[in-house]
């Protein structure tokens, strides 16, 4: 497919990405482009400029916090996650790095676009909120944190404005806290129908459900089944309906697949 | 290209051929191969990232070549199914994707071989499953797919002929 005619830059420094970024209304951050190239095809998308993220390596990697906690660069790719031996101390982050798409999308997708992205069936939004991570985001103003639950707007949406660039993904340390992932997908890895991100700590679930709404979907429960259960019926979801799953098996499946995710957690 | 530009030059090495193009940003990489340096083996399959065909191998990793920029590949080293067969003898991958008939319009073979060579640069003894998983993002519409994962095993054990 011929895209659009666009302008390509190619930044070594994130300061230099944002000023990419401010000087252009149009211009659009590039990093694994495994979704951004296709939303082009599709005249989806039409930025001027695009400001590739690839030589930035301050932006890649996984690394251990003073606190214990985990620091994760946005443009850590998917394939580089599943082999860091410390993102593998976090076993919940390369198992599920490895159920999305396929070699060659997790060879150049970055945790930072799946989560910028924000497609409802992404795998990462509700792990972020689950594990109650932080997001850092910069711009010319600076930088500033937000919260996981208040990081994902809405369908495609975040809290990264024009101009800005998610850098960083920061996890607090476990003390103590076990991590769960279940959903039932269209085959082994294949797109999510309804998912759902376990965390649990002191006898109490935080489980965020992805697909049955524009952003995760956030219950607390004391961890077993039935409480798990009850929580998310109450939690009165309206998913969407689509090709492959009307909205009441959707409800239904969620259930189910937090209890999943919070036995899995266990 | 710390400022925007419309078109760079940039060299790759495709094959260990070296090349040097000119290239317009919004050109992906498959287009590169197919039309400017007439590696026509690379298919162009659904042009939305699903099917796998035109996967290609950048740096040592397997990528779908119509989710890349071509201008992003400038300095890169690329591998493609020309770059298999050695004078004229086939690839073991090659091999015994014939031998055990892995492919049958042929259409999905390309990409299919190099996410195979992928596998057995990185995991020289896969486990079926893990021949599975690998070629997952490679679809095809013909064998059902248990001749190709025949194929990579009977490869991987140096097992090519019949």
């Amino acid at each position: 497919m011929l895209l659009r005619e666009v302008e390509y830059a190619r930044p070594s420094s994130v300061a230099e990405a944002v000023k990419l970024l401010a000087a252009n209304d149009g211009a659009r951050p590039l990093a694994g482009g495994q979704t951004l190239t296709n939303v082009m095809k599709a005249r989806a998308a039409a930025p001027d400029v695009l400001v590739d993220l690839n030589d930035l390596d301050e932006l890649r990697g996984v690394a251990r916090s003073a606190d214990g906690g985990l620091e994760i660069g946005a443009m850590t790719t998917l394939t580089e996650l599943i082999r860091s031996e410390t993102a593998g101390e976090t076993p919940i982050l390369g198992q599920v790095a490895s159920q999305v798409a396929d070699v060659q999308v997790r060879n150049r997708g970055t945790i930072g676009g799946n989560v910028c992205v924000n497609d409802p069936t992404n795998h990462f939004p509700p792990l972020m909120v689950a594990l109650d991570a932080t997001m850092t985001v910069v711009g010319e103003s600076g930088e500033r944190t937000i919260p996981a639950e208040e990081f994902f707007l809405g369908v495609y949406m975040t809290a990264v404005g024009p101009g800005e660039l998610l850098t960083k993904i920061t996890l607090p340390a476990a003390n103590g806290a076990r991590y769960g992932f279940d959903s039932v997908a269209i085959g082994r890895d294949g797109t999510c129908i309804v998912s759902a991100a376990a965390a649990v700590r002191d006898n109490e679930a935080r489980v965020a459900i992805g697909c049955v709404a524009a952003t995760p979907m956030l219950v607390k429960a004391a961890p077993n089944p039935e409480a798990v259960k009850e929580a998310v019926r109450e939690a009165q979801l309206d998913p969407p309906s689509d090709v492959h799953a009307p909205a009441d098996y959707r409800r239904a499946l969620a259930e189910i697949v937090a209890a999943r995710a919070v036995a899995e957690a266990e | 290209m710390a400022e925007p530009v419309k078109s760079a030059t940039i060299t790759v090495e495709v094959n260990g051929e070296r090349f040097e193009r000119e290239v317009e940003a919004r050109r992906l990489l498959v287009h590169l191969l197919r039309d400017d340096l007439d590696l026509t083996g690379t298919h162009v399959g659904c042009d939305t990232g699903n099917c796998g065909a035109c996967t290609v191998i950048v740096d040592g990793l397997a990528v779908k070549s119509c989710m890349m920029l071509a201008i992003q590949t400038d300095g890169a080293s690329i591998e493609t199914v020309e770059g298999l067969a050695n004078d004229g003898e086939l690839h073991p991958l090659q091999q015994a994707f014939s031998s055990r008939h892995a492919l049958q319009c042929g259409y999905c073979t390309p990409g299919m071989l190099m996410s195979a060579k992928h596998l057995l640069d990185h995991n020289p003894e896969p486990t079926e499953t893990e021949i599975r998983r690998a070629i997952q993002g490679n679809i095809c519409r013909c064998t059902g797919y248990v001749n190709i994962v025949e194929a990579i095993d009977a490869a991987a054990k140096g097992e090519v002929s019949a």
